[in-house]
């Protein structure tokens, strides 16, 4: 563990179905599956452990069903894991594990230090509450009474995410794919959180929309110093934003490090078919 | 047919109704009663906690007030004196239905419309406008026990949410409603926080009798029929109104309207539209509307 540091993870794994003893060592890389061949248990990730840097950006690639998303759902607590242990530095100073909170502190996490964007923007906005309403939301988790300060505050965050003042009031339902990701980061950035943890941020998003997204979220990381964790299985979104990339396959870890080794230098050769075949 | 021959023809309520001695005291059964009074201490325990208990088939149907009943039953007594209040007045159809069964099946009850009298006062929509004594039991029907119930249909998720305080749905339930109508609209049911813990949904009084309702004199007890929930207010305790520093709670206003039949400018008052589009005032609570009538015709003689 170097001494400056924001999030450490040890362990972690997450497994569905009803589990045999045998679960994480019958899957894996070297299985070449994460369905445990004896109980049939899904291994959905397991032994993942990184840590992050203050205002760091990591970011995490993979085909789908390899994990990734998972372990972006057990950090933000949104899925229990089945073990490991993670220590969030603004969290009790790091003292105390993350995985193992009341909901109540769970929620004082998540409101306070923790924001989230969801591959789909229905998961992370109600849709039928207004795209002010939606960024109030996290504002009024955190004891804001004032709604002049609070409309003041959410018009400036939207502004920021080139949501014009005028739709402000408007339901996000109406809204096009691209903007609805806008109000969801300027939702996740509400609270100034020290991590903000991104699921799939472009995916679905059309090209020159994605492009735009992603300059928003270059100067999000150039302003604000803010840590992040990437999930993506676009090589050319982790070459733009991540400084470590964790490379993960059936449930596993196959390669770690900087982002410009794992690209020019991949030394797993599930990494490298990854590289060979994006063309990036 | 003549009036007499119609009423031998027509059987007589009390003979359908039969012997109210061949019912319990105060018509529920014993066990009942103790079930309830268990839910009411459990209440009273946990001010804004919703407390659920199994409710009985009531002579009424459910809706019309059968938790108010219910809690009124179980807790009332030979020395105690009832007042029942429908919308304000006491002559209202479910309130006299109400006080009748009492009356028949709980002998030594007194009923009175005089809120100073009253050891027990059951009320649908209205406190009374007489401030209450820490020797009299306010009885509220509900229809809508759960406050969270708008922004959650879940029961499930909603007493998670209550268990974690997790109110900030309510809150932009506010919001929105203040960037919809300019103001916080809610008239009915508006949410407040009892003891500062528990989102309670006080029953659709007014706001001008949620004010009342903050550090009061009486006891507090809702009871939901058809929900089956218990909920209470104990005495002297904080029922703050949910609001927005700019946009606080405030009551209705009645300002230059006076009641048409005792001139009252202090009370909340009906609006009643009469034949000509006219529109009049009176006061909402005719108790107490009828004895300032009495005291100001007492001043003139």
């Amino acid at each position: 563990m170097t001494a400056d540091w924001l999030l450490h993870v040890a362990g972690l794994a997450k497994r569905y179905g009803r589990g045999c003893d045998y679960c994480y060592t019958l899957t894996g890389l070297a299985a070449a599956t994460n369905e445990c061949p004896r109980c049939g248990s899904l291994v959905a990730c397991a032994e993942i452990g990184f840590t992050l840097a203050p205002g760091q950006t990591l970011g995490i690639v993979g085909e789908s069903g390899s994990g990734k998303s998972t372990v972006l759902s057990c950090l933000y607590g949104d899925s229990e894991p089945s073990a490991g242990h993670a220590y969030f530095r603004p969290f009790a100073d790091g003292q105390r594990d993350i995985f193992d909170i009341t909901p109540g502190e769970r929620r004082t996490l998540r409101n306070f230090q923790m924001g989230i964007v969801y591959q789909h923007p229905h998961r992370g906005l109600n849709l039928r509450i207004s795209a002010g309403g939606n960024v109030a939301e996290r504002l009024m988790a955190t004891e804001w009474r004032r709604v002049g300060d609070i409309r003041e505050r959410a018009s400036a965050l939207l502004g920021r995410m080139e949501v014009p003042a005028s739709r402000m009031d408007d339901l996000p339902a109406f809204f096009s794919g691209g903007m609805q990701q806008r109000v969801q980061i300027a939702k996740a950035l509400a609270n100034g959180p020290t991590l903000l943890l991104l699921d799939e941020l472009t995916t679905g998003l059309d090209v020159s929309v994605q492009a735009g997204v992603l300059d928003l979220i270059r100067e999000i990381q150039a302003a604000s110093g803010i840590a992040m964790i990437i999930v993506s299985h676009d090589l050319g979104v982790i070459r733009l934003l991540a400084e470590r990339t964790i490379v993960m396959k059936h449930g596993r870890i196959a390669e770690a490090g900087l982002t410009d080794q794992i690209l020019e230098d991949p030394q797993h050769p599930y990494t490298q078919l990854l590289v060979s075949s994006a063309n990036v | 047919m003549t009036a007499e021959q119609q009423e031998s023809a027509t059987p007589q309520l009390t003979a359908l109704a039969g012997n109210p001695e061949a019912y319990n005291y105060a018509f529920l059964d014993e066990v009942s009663k103790r079930e309830i009074r268990r839910a009411l201490l459990k209440a009273v325990a946990i001010p804004g906690y919703q407390v659920p208990f199994g409710s009985r088939e009531m002579p009424i149907a459910r809706g019309w007030g059968s938790g108010g009943l219910q809690v009124t039953l179980a807790t009332i007594g030979p020395d105690d004196t009832l007042k029942v209040i429908d919308q304000g007045t006491d002559a209202g159809v479910n309130a006299v239905n109400i006080r009748r069964l009492v009356e028949r099946t709980a002998p030594g009850v007194t009923t009175t419309y005089n809120t100073a009298e009253a050891t027990l006062i059951q009320s649908r929509h209205r406190f009374p406008e007489e401030p209450l004594r820490d020797d009299q039991i306010m009885v509220l029907q509900v229809p809508l026990p759960e406050p969270l119930r708008m922004v959650e249909p879940r029961e499930s998720v909603t007493r998670q949410l209550h268990a974690e305080a997790d109110y900030t749905r309510v809150w932009v339930h506010l919001y929105e409603d203040v960037i919809t109508n300019g103001e916080i609209s809610r008239a009915a049911g508006y949410p407040v926080l009892v003891n500062k813990r528990y989102i309670m949904s006080p029953s659709p009084i007014p706001r001008w009798d949620i004010a009342k309702l903050h550090q009061s004199a009486s006891l507090t007890l809702l009871g939901a029929g058809r929900e089956k929930r218990i909920y209470a207010v104990p005495p002297y305790t904080d029922v703050i109104p949910l609001d927005f520093e700019d946009y606080p709670f405030r009551v209705e206003s009645f300002v230059g309207k006076h009641c048409a039949r005792c001139g009252a400018t202090d009370t909340y008052l009906d609006e009643i539209i009469i034949d000509n589009g006219e529109r009049l005032y009176a006061c909402s609570d005719t108790a107490h509307c009828d004895e300032r009538l009495a005291a100001h015709a007492g001043g003139n003689a």
